[in-house]
């Protein structure tokens, strides 16, 4: 069996995603966010990031306020039950910790730009964003024979959390799946980080659920609880006071800074951050709904 | 039960209101997810919602939501599927009514969540559209539910994140090339602003209990016409009440005064 693929986070993230990467994370909105990935790239101290995602919940703030994004490509950037990203707002107005560009989309611009570079083609035309400033203020969209047509955008990295996936890098992903499978069909490359590393068998018994073409795959990484506090279909509830408790903290920067440290600079890995949660097992999906499974009989 | 209502109870009842039997939802974040809720389970049995993130269901998830990609939105739904999916059914013009929240509105109904002040060097930085934009433009009506304040309620917007009926003169969205039918109503804290059918400047349409006429025009940025005819927007019923705090039971969208 195929090994090679499957390594921490740590190695991962050291190893395929370089300093001025462009980097799709979050692409589920708020399901399935590799939060751990995303801290892992705070602890190495990456610089230079372009973020790429429609609505990636708190993450793509945590990122800006640590200091890893020169650019953000998304369609919403903040905190989706809380509301405004308070290091998106110092970033943006003030240059705190440092300068960013945004290169603002919709939800549905942004999908498409990533269909765009996933089928090779350089734009895909639409109707939506017509009258809007958003073609104004983003130089990657722009208006042809009464059609916006979407730049495409093809991540160096698409980084995503899974349920499943096998040490080949076949992922098997369910619930809603926003943006994940153009973004990783574009991506250059993708990491995943799953909750659970199956057998091949496992995967290979429903190959209409994988996610993406093992090829673009170069890292797997088990990690269990690597979306918390967003929660993952059949095994994690959404942490909403995790939440709560990282907006009031982050709304000003010496509170951000303290937040950090206690939850992503200390704890050296995934494991250590989850032993910080002083109890996980509420967060933890106990009643199982099982689907039915599919026949692929061929005889 | 307390048959007390916050300004957001009331905010969602008078959202569900908007919601015909029968019609497809683009739901948007926040307060609109409990307006479906309260709605499919009074007036409107056979409303459907669609969710951004790639969720059709016809019937509101049993627990609590903090955000529509909560795993109770995803049990009982009709079709899980991919973001862009859903994004072709609204733009196909199948989805009847979408919910946008806002930061700023101005009288044409244009929104904007993403800047206030210039773009190239913001005061404020707002979130952005998410799929805001998307559905002000491709959806058949929609409403946005905001505070209503001064600062918030402006003759025109620094930027048009959602647009609305963009300049107000006839036609306008036609002219642009926008399928959708544009903004129906406003619904603040204090009122509901409606837009005449063939588009143009919100009116005042129905003041909430406890409100004026003259506090809703103190609080608006333009000269705000009243509707002849406009009255009090009818609080929540026991039934929204109950359907309210049956899916919010500890008042996390109905009773912080963030929310």
């Amino acid at each position: 069996m195929e090994t090679g693929k499957v390594m921490t986070m740590s190695d991962a993230v050291a190893r395929f995603v370089p300093d001025g990467s462009s980097v799709a994370i979050g692409c589920c909105l708020e399901p399935l966010v590799p939060f751990a990935a995303g801290h892992e790239l705070i602890r190495q101290g990456r610089t230079g990031l372009n973020l790429i995602g429609p609505i990636s919940d708190s993450l793509f703030d945590q990122l800006i306020g640590a200091g890893c994004a020169a650019r953000v490509t998304a369609a919403w950037v903040g905190n989706v039950s809380e509301g405004l990203g308070h290091n998106y707002r110092r970033a943006a107005e003030s240059g705190q910790p440092k300068p960013l560009e945004i290169r603002d989309h919709s939800n549905f611009s942004i999908a498409l730009a990533l269909w765009a570079a996933a089928w090779a083609t350089p734009y895909l035309p639409t109707r939506t964003l017509l009258g809007s400033d958003i073609i104004q203020s983003n130089p990657d969209l722009v208006v042809a024979d009464g059609l916006v047509r979407v730049a495409a955008l093809k991540p160096d990295v698409t980084i995503l959390h899974v349920q499943r996936a096998d040490a080949a890098g076949r992922a098997h992903a369910w619930g809603p799946l926003g943006v994940a499978e153009e973004a990783a069909l574009a991506a250059g490359r993708v990491i995943l980080s799953c909750e659970e590393l199956v057998d091949p068998e496992v995967i290979l018994s429903d190959p209409n659920r994988v996610l993406v073409a093992e090829a673009k795959v170069v890292a797997v990484v088990p990690e269990p609880g690597g979306a918390h506090p967003a929660p993952v279909q059949g095994y994690w509830r959404r942490d909403h006071g995790f939440v709560r408790d990282y907006a009031e903290r982050s709304r000003t920067r010496e509170g951000f800074l303290e937040w950090l440290q206690e939850w992503v600079l200390a704890p050296p890995d995934r494991a250590a951050y989850l032993a910080r949660l002083s109890d996980t097992e509420p967060l933890r999906i106990r009643r199982h709904r099982l689907s039915a499974p599919v026949d692929y009989g061929d005889e | 039960m307390s048959d007390r209502y916050t300004p957001q109870e009331l905010m969602v009842a008078a959202a569900a209101r908007e919601i015909a039997d029968g019609d497809l939802v683009f739901v948007g974040m926040r307060l609109p997810i409990l307006a479906y809720a309260v709605a499919r389970s009074t007036h409107a049995p056979r409303a459907r919602a669609l969710y951004e993130l790639g969720l059709l269901r016809d019937w509101p998830a049993e627990a609590f939501l903090g955000t529509m990609g909560d795993p109770p939105n995803v049990v009982g739904a009709l079709w899980s599927t991919r973001l862009s999916n859903v994004m072709g059914v609204l733009a196909q013009g199948l989805a009847d009514l979408g919910f946008i929240g806002g930061a700023e509105v101005d009288r044409f109904g244009n929104l904007n969540t993403s800047y206030i002040g210039d773009f190239r060097q913001p005061k404020v930085k707002l979130p952005g559209s998410g799929g805001g934009a998307d559905i002000a433009i491709l959806s058949r009506r929609w409403v946005t539910l905001l505070s209503h304040e001064r600062r918030r309620l402006v003759d025109r917007v620094s930027y048009v994140t959602s647009p609305g009926y963009g300049d107000g003169s006839p036609g306008w969205r036609g002219r642009q090339g926008l399928p959708g039918g544009g903004p129906a109503a406003i619904v603040t804290t204090l009122a509901v602003l409606r837009f005449p059918p063939e588009g143009g400047e919100a009116h005042l349409d129905s003041v909430h209990p406890g409100h004026s006429v003259e506090e809703v025009r103190a609080e608006t940025g333009w000269d705000l016409q009243v509707r002849p005819g406009a009255g009090e927007t009818p609080g929540p019923s026991k039934r929204e009440l109950e359907q309210i705090r049956r899916f919010d039971p500890d008042g996390f969208w109905t009773r912080r005064s963030e929310a």
